[in-house]
Parts: structure tokens; C-alpha cells; sequence
């Protein structure tokens, strides 16, 4: 016998914006953005959680929008890159990317966007990585080998590795998060 | 991906008893359920979404430290009593995965991911863990990251946790909820089975059985290091890893805690070497006589030879880091 999912009726905020949506319980949190409510500025990728190209936050926290259903995110607090500035009014880590060149096709880049500003919070609250030499330690030095190693999941084929950081390490130094 | 119905969870009794349903799935993090659904590797045919049960905290007890279940990995290695006083726990799940997966892992799902065998997530290859009795097709393939220690001619795959490695070697315990609403607590060195003839069944847990909590006792005394030895620097699975605590008094060994990742179908404790090192000087003699006893019993396929003399070397490195060497 074939299993029926059939489908499931589920709210949750993107961007400030409440939406009742209701989807096939397949539907990752990625597919309900992109094709239900048609904010195509998150990528998919490998679909895998592998690449990084469809981060989003959710309460402020970095996640990737490709492993998760989006049935299980009821009431949620969803931000994606259509949430953090507008062309007319950069959100400084986008402007930061800019001033830096920090993408060259661009296609990576709404993901690593979002994942910068999501670090950038892990960081300020002190959270250690596999490079802090003391997982103790109160407070983090965001070198730049902290910088990769906490970017890690964020793949980039154009290689703009250099230029992503230095656009993060600006964007760091102010309101970036 | 097949279809399957969809309940969220909001009693624990409720959801083990949902789960011990044919073709039922717990799911929290999702991050390797989803994978495997994707590919249609797993097709479960109900998911019960255990992610908002109230098993989130990590909580002192005693002089230990009980850990919810549906606690998130980034949450528990940046808890400031996990990177105090259990920096091997931190340490390594810190090593594991992105910062994304591990905002959305739990620290039960972790433990009960699938090995990332090239086979077992490629459905044109037999596999024993995918179809019983099919074969092995990593036995005779390319199997540079499979098993070195408690394989079988059925199954040569490795567990892929990071964070078991270090819990294993912190002595931990889970606390289970079976499917009646009957509760047992369980070493973790005890919980994931080695492959011998039936590779299908990783753990001990039973239909519809549910992780509530890990419990570590107090932390051995000594200093603490998890070592990931990979091919790339970051964000991939180990090829030989290990979880090491060592006590050192003067020039003399006085206690040692040793763990192995990505060389068994579980996370391997290596008593055997505990045992050579304790009460011995704290020298490169005594390190290498423990890597010998920690790795005796391994056995390459080919090309993964390398990875014991890799963890040979990976412990010994580690020991020199952690007792210096005379």
C-alpha cells in the first residue's frame, strides 16, 4: 500500500510577515519559501546540507533551510536575506559584502550573508569553536582562522573565500549583527 | 521523497507510543533523516516531531551533568559547564558538522545518526545495513574511511559522531522512554552494537524506545583532548579520531580515559590501552605501548591500512600533548 502524507496546515512569521500556508508534509522549510511564498533570494544548493546556499535564521540563528521541514516550524520567527535590507538600505553586512567583493557570481551569497550574521551573534555571546585553542575562555578573538573555520559550512565555488572575510571582518567591526 | 503523515509531539508518552507504530520515525533536528528520506534511503511512512518535548535542559546532578535530549549541539558546547569542566565534550562537537547542522541537531539525533558509508548512501550498490543479506559492497570497493576495529565480513561501516567519541570516554549514560511508558538507563558504551552479522541493527533501543537525557558523572580529573584527524580542516567526517583524558602526577600516569571515532561501527573505548597506561611513567615508551594494545586487533581492507597506523600515531600525539613525554 502506497503511505498517504497528504497535507498540513502550518503558520509561522517570515520577515515580520505572518503566512498560513498549507503543504504537502514533504515541503522543506527551502521549498516553502522559494515556491510557496516566492522569496527566491535563498538558494538551493546541493539540497543536502552540504553547501550552505539556503542559510537561514530562525530566532536569530543561523540554520539551513534544505533539512528541515517546514511543518515543523510552527510559529517560528523566520529572517531570510529579503529580510535584512532592501537595495535602497543595505543591511551592513550586505553593504559590506559590496564594498568587499566578497561573491562573484553570487549565488552563494544570500546564504553566507545570512550565516556572517548569525556568527557574528555566536561570537559576541562567547560561543568557542574547533580553532579556540581554550573552549573556556569568556570571550572569542575573531581571527581570521576563527572567521573560516566558523564559516565552514558556507561553500563558495567562485573561491571569493578572501574577500568574504574581509567583507565579514568589516562588517564585524559595527552593527554587522 | 515518499509520502508520510506528520504529528508533532506534546507528551512524551504519547510520542513513544505513536513511534512504536510500523513505519514510524521519531524526528527532531532532521538533519540526517531528512538526507536519508531524500535519497529514499529511510521511508518512513509517520513522523512523530519530538523537537519541542520538553527536553531541552542541561541540568547539574550532583557533581554531574544531565543533558536533555532534544538539546541542540551548539547549545551544549557552548554551555559554560560543559566547556568548564568537560572541554572533551566541547571540543568535539565542535569538530563535528557546520554551525548550521549543529544549531539544529540534537544531542539524541546525534547519537543515532547513520554511518556516511559511500554505499550505504548509494541504492545501486548492495549493502547489508540498506537490504539484509544483499552483501557488503565496501569489502571489496573503495573503502579508505571504513573500519579498522569490530568489523564484519557483513559490514565494515564506521559510526560518524564526533561527540559519542568524547561521551563514550566521559563514561556517559542515556535515559530511555520505551513504548509502555517504562524508563532504563543505559551505559553508552553499551547502546550502539558492532555490525557481526546483522549491521541493520545499530543500537539497543526498541520500537518506539526514545533518548530522554544523557547523564555524565563527575569528570575524571586530568586534562582533556578530542583530536579529529580528516581531509579537509573543517566541516567533514573524521578518518581516525580520539578522545583522550589523562592524569598526570609528577611523571606518573594516574588515570586515563581513551576513545576512537571513525574506526568502528560504535564509538570504540579503548580499555585495553587505559590499562597499559595506568600507574606506568608518562613517556613516548608508554604511549606507544598503549597504541599498540588499543589497536591490536585491527584489521585493514585495503585502503584503509593506513588508518591504523593513523590512529597509532593520533593517540600517541595526543598523549605527548596531554602528559608531555620524558
Amino acid at each position: 500500500m502506497t503511505p498517504r502524507g497528504g497535507t498540513q496546515k502550518t503558520s509561522f512569521n517570515v520577515n515580520g510577515t505572518p503566512h498560513d500556508l498549507d503543504l504537502d508534509t514533504r515541503t522543506t522549510l527551502l521549498d516553502a519559501l522559494r515556491e510557496h511564498l516566492h522569496l527566491t533570494g535563498t538558494k538551493k544548493g546541493c539540497d543536502h546540507g552540504q553547501c550552505g546556499a539556503c542559510t537561514v535564521l530562525i530566532g536569530g540563528r543561523r540554520i539551513v533551510s534544505c533539512l528541515t521541514l517546514a511543518v515543523m516550524h510552527e510559529g517560528d520567527d523566520i529572517t531570510t536575506i529579503e529580510g535584512l535590507g532592501r537595495p535602497d538600505a543595505l543591511h551592513p553586512m550586505q553593504a559590506a559584502f559590496v564594498e568587499r567583493d566578497g561573491f562573484q557570481c553570487g549565488y552563494c551569497t544570500s546564504g553566507q550573508i545570512c550565516s556572517a550574521i548569525g556568527m557574528l551573534r555566536e561570537a559576541r555571546a562567547g560561543w568557542p569553536s574547533h580553532v579556540t585553542e581554550d573552549v573556556a575562555a569568556p570571550t572569542i578573538d575573531l581571527t581570521d582562522e576563527e572567521l573560516r573555520e566558523r564559516m565552514s559550512g558556507n561553500l563558495c565555488r567562485c573561491a571569493a573565500y578572501p574577500n568574504i572575510i574581509a567583507a565579514i571582518r568589516d562588517a564585524s567591526g559595527g552593527d554587522g549583527a | 521523497m515518499k509520502a508520510f503523515t506528520y504529528e508533532r509531539a506534546t507528551d512524551l508518552r504519547a510520542a513513544v507510543a505513536a513511534a512504536a507504530a510500523p513505519g514510524a520515525k521519531f524526528i527532531s533536528g532532521g538533519t540526517n533523516l531528512l538526507d536519508l528520506m531524500k535519497l529514499e534511503i529511510e521511508q518512513p511512512t509517520h513522523l512523530v516531531d519530538i523537537s519541542r518535548l520538553p527536553l531541552q535542559r542541561i541540568e547539574a546532578v550532583g557533581e554531574g551533568l544531565r543533558i536533555g535530549a532534544q538539546a541542540d549541539n551548539a547549545t551544549v558546547a557552548a554551555d559554560d559547564r560543559v566547556r568548564a569542566r568537560y572541554p572533551l565534550l566541547s571540543q568535539a562537537l565542535l569538530a563535528g558538522a557546520s554551525a548550521q547542522l549543529r544549531n539544529m541537531a540534537s544531542i539524541g539525533g546525534n547519537l543515532l545518526q547513520r554511518t556516511r558509508c559511500t554505499y550505504f548512501y548509494d541504492p545501486s550498490t548492495p549493502c547489508n545495513k540498506r537490504t539484509p543479506g544483499a552483501g557488503c559492497s565496501a569489502l571489496g570497493g573503495l573503502n579508505r574511511s571504513h573500519a579498522i576495529l569490530g568489523a564484519s565480513p557483513s559490514c565494515i561501516a564506521t559510526h560518524p559522531s564526533d561527540m559519542a567519541v568524547a561521551l563514550v570516554a566521559l563514561d556517559a549514560r542515556l535515559e530511555l522512554l520505551g513504548a509502555s511508558g517504562t524508563t532504563r538507563e543505559i551505559a553508552l558504551r553499551d547502546f550502539h552494537l558492532l555490525p557481526e552479522t546483522t549491521p541493520h541493527i545499530e543500537t539497543v533501543l526498541l520500537p518506539g524506545e526514545m533518548i530522554t537525557a544523557v547523564v555524565l558523572p563527575p569528570p575524571p580529573s586530568g586534562r582533556h583532548r578530542y583530536r579529529k584527524v580528516r581531509d579537509r580542516a573543517s566541516y567533514e567526517f573524521a578518518l581516525v579520531s580520539v578522545a583522550a583524558i589523562l592524569s598526570v602526577t609528577g611523571s606518573k600516569i594516574e588515570g586515563a580515559r581513551i576513545a576512537f571515532g571513525g574506526v568502528a561501527h560504535k564509538p570504540w573505548r579503548s580499555l585495553e590501552a587505559e590499562a597499559v597506561l595506568h600507574g606506568r611513567p608518562a613517556t613516548l615508551d608508554t604511549y606507544q605501548a598503549a597504541a599498540d594494545a588499543a589497536l591490536a586487533q585491527a584489521v585493514g581492507r585495503g585502503h584503509n591500512d593506513f588508518k591504523i597506523e593513523l590512529a597509532r600515531r593520533a593517540l600517541v600525539a595526543t598523549l605527548v600533548e596531554l602528559g608531555g613525554a620524558s
